[in-house]
């Protein structure tokens, strides 16, 4: 992979491999200090700034979503992840209206008869039924919620590589 | 006294980029650095955070093939399943969740990330190499469009905002 496809404008070996350590080191274990960044700066061979512009730079790119926590599902409210088999040229519409919850994080089209899969969360089940319920009335097609019932695992960040040339995991 | 709630709804946005985030985030919610500190640690200790860190888009990163790879397994193996097809780099999430007969047969859901469709293919050809038997039923839903990704958002500012269309 280059510089290039992860968005980055200057074309800097030195800056990937960097970027690489970073993420490779930092998907879950940031420090639990009074300052993490300075920590990891540290760790880096960089200055706290330069971690700190870096990381706004990373976000603004959205090649990272933020700094910050996972939480066990349905520990701290409930979710579910939900799919649709939406006409084809409903697609974009039914997309559109399923993003604008601020109930739904994840919302992608797969290849399948069921082909628009989305995550909603609540506070509670009930809010929860309310939002499935007002999305289905709204978009007139039925949703198919499939709740997690037990977690072989859960994503902890995987290694990644972003110089050319090597092996990935 | 620290509120879970207020902790859990300024945290679920991500840490503010400055010197002391956890200083910031107690003044925040009025509390104070140490305490923010020690809970969270308290939450890493009973795995109601089950990690902390910098939060990657893998589409960014060129790893642009991401595929939905849903099971049909007899309810007697899903757990034995579930753990070994976990046990790989590339597999990101698997879980179990109900079936819905006669539309939705498959009850066991694995994310699998790769470069491309071939990568993931591969990945898809060891876990069954490795977990079962050939002919097990399974579906691969490879992903197109993503209309919109980002952490989940529990607790909600305003009560308007949850049902918002």
């Amino acid at each position: 992979m280059t510089v290039e496809t992860i968005g980055l404008h200057d074309n800097n070996q030195d800056k990937t491999r960097l970027i690489e350590k970073l993420l490779n080191n930092f998907q879950h274990d940031l420090p639990l200090s009074a300052t993490p960044y300075a920590d990891m700066a540290e760790r880096l061979g960089i200055e706290e700034q330069q971690l700190l512009d870096l990381l706004s730079e990373l976000k603004e790119q959205g090649i990272i979503s933020r700094v910050g926590a996972v939480f066990r599902p349905n520990r701290i409210g409930v979710s579910t992840l939900a799919a649709m088999a939406v006409p084809e040229h409903r697609l974009d519409e039914v997309a559109d209206l399923i993003s604008s919850y601020s109930a739904v994080n994840h919302n992608y089209e797969r290849e399948h008869h069921f082909n628009l899969w989305f995550v909603v969360t609540a506070e509670n089940q009930q809010q929860l039924d309310e939002t499935l319920a007002d999305m289905e009335h709204k978009s007139e097609i039925r949703i198919l919620s499939l709740p997690m019932e037990q977690d072989y695992h859960i994503d902890l960040g995987f290694p990644l590589q972003l110089i050319e040339g090597g092996h990935h995991a | 006294m620290l509120d879970e709630r207020k902790l859990i709804a300024a945290l679920q946005h991500g840490l503010p980029l400055v010197s002391h985030p956890y200083a910031a985030i107690a003044e925040q919610i009025g509390s104070s650095e140490t305490e923010v500190i020690e809970y969270i640690q308290a939450m890493k200790d009973r795995g109601d955070i089950k990690r902390l860190g910098v939060v990657v888009r893998h589409r960014k990163l060129g790893y642009t093939a991401n595929a939905m790879v849903v099971w049909d397994i007899p309810d007697e193996r899903v757990d034995e399943m579930g753990h070994c097809f976990g046990r790989f780099d590339f597999v990101t999430l698997s879980y179990r969740r109900p079936r819905h007969l006669p539309d939705w047969p498959y009850n066991l859901f694995c994310m699998i990330h790769g470069r491309d469709r071939d990568d993931v293919m591969k990945n898809l050809q060891l876990m069954i190499a490795n977990c079962c038997e050939a002919d097990i039923k399974y579906s691969v839903l490879f992903s197109n469009r993503c209309f919109k990704q980002r952490g989940a958002i529990y607790i909600h500012s305003e009560k308007t905002e949850a049902v918002r269309a």
